[in-house]
């Protein structure tokens, strides 16, 4: 496939670099990432990913477009209130780039269907917000060796991780179970700021680019987090012995992936 | 590009594009070519032979020739060097 020169002017920026060149920009152009959560962290990561020319991009979310997600889910708009999430971030991401097949899944992720729905993806972007579907994300991306961005926005803190089978710990690795139901507030409870959203979707979306191009380091073994009130960042190495994991451990103990149970007021996206 | 008179492996027309997409048409060239294949770069005079011939200097390709086809363009002969 050649560029058009059109092509090649949309994506100079990328070309230019040496760590990306024409090589690395058809190679975005012939991937596909799948973003679960039209929300907070789905918004600027799939904005960026859809700008970047990621050739196909799913997105999954049942919602529709809330006024009280404006403050920060940018691909939506005020005229968009009412409207499927996943159309509005399709109409976004089409009119950012014509470049972009956007496939859109109007479902909230479960043990019924996020098998199928990772299937075809290269790399899966968790922009959701409850700890239930952060944990089916993991489990079925171990499952079908799917490397994906894990990230949490809460108050004016975030944090993400990044898994590429083989390549080191899982999330269960590190947190184990969820929390019990109620015992940890959602954004809609306690609130969040609405850039941090921008800062971590959009670090997820890097994460997803560098996996493709397939240069530099990713967040493999790491846990990234994010103080924005007392500017902090801090890279926390993850234990590196994964064999005694559940899920991707010598001798997982989950084997099929698990429904938990909500917090009553969960199960909207970010 | 009759007016060539040796073979290149291929060549590019960055007469229809402005700076800076005139030096990353003739990037986007070279990437598809094999190290030491050669490439033809047909450009316009002015800034972009003042400018493309040094940038593919400075990314460590060999510029074998440049040749004035006597119509206000240029053909820029290069050999590809590194993967």
């Amino acid at each position: 496939m050649a560029f058009s020169n059109e092509q090649l002017e949309r994506y100079s920026r990328h070309i230019i670099l040496k760590e990306v060149g024409a090589k690395g920009q058809k190679k975005l152009l012939n991937s596909k990432v799948l973003i679960i959560g039209a929300g907070g962290l789905g918004a600027p990561a799939a904005m960026y990913l859809a700008a970047a020319g990621i050739g196909t991009i799913g997105i999954a979310d049942a919602d529709e477009v809330d006024l009280s997600n404006l403050q920060r889910q940018i691909i939506h708009a005020t005229s968009d209130i009412g409207k499927a999430k996943v159309q509005s971030a399709k109409e976004t991401m089409e009119a950012i780039n014509p470049d972009v097949t956007v496939k859109t899944y109007r479902t909230f992720v479960d043990s019924e269907n996020i098998s199928e729905l990772i299937a075809n993806y290269d790399f899966i972007i968790d922009g959701t917000d409850n700890f239930p579907a952060k944990f089916l994300i993991n489990d079925a991306c171990v499952m079908a060796k799917k490397p994906f961005s894990h990230a949490g926005i809460i108050r004016f803190k975030g944090q993400l991780m990044t898994y590429v089978p083989g390549q080191g710990p899982c999330y269960r690795c590190v947190f184990k179970n969820p929390p019990p139901k109620d015992a940890v507030p959602t954004c809609k409870q306690a609130g969040v700021i609405g850039a941090m959203g921008g800062v971590i979707g959009s670090l997820q979306a890097m994460e997803a680019i560098k996996y493709i191009l397939g240069t530099g380091d990713l967040l493999t073994g790491y846990l990234l987090t994010y103080d924005a009130l007392k500017m902090e960042f801090r890279k926390v190495k993850l234990p590196e012995d994964t064999s005694k994991c559940a899920v991707c451990g010598e001798n997982p103990t989950i084997t099929e992936l698990i429904d938990y149970e909500q917090a009553e007021c969960d199960g909207k996206a970010l | 590009m009759t007016d060539i008179n040796f073979q290149t492996d291929d060549t590019v027309d960055i007469t229809d594009v402005v700076c800076p997409i005139t030096f990353v048409k003739a990037k986007a060239a070279l990437e598809e070519l094999d190290e030491g294949q050669t490439l033809a770069i047909k450009m316009n005079d002015g800034e972009p032979v003042q400018n493309v011939p040094r940038s593919i200097k400075e990314e460590g390709h060999k510029i074998l020739k440049l040749l004035d086809n006597g119509d206000s363009t240029y053909t820029l002969i290069v050999e590809k060097v590194g993967d």
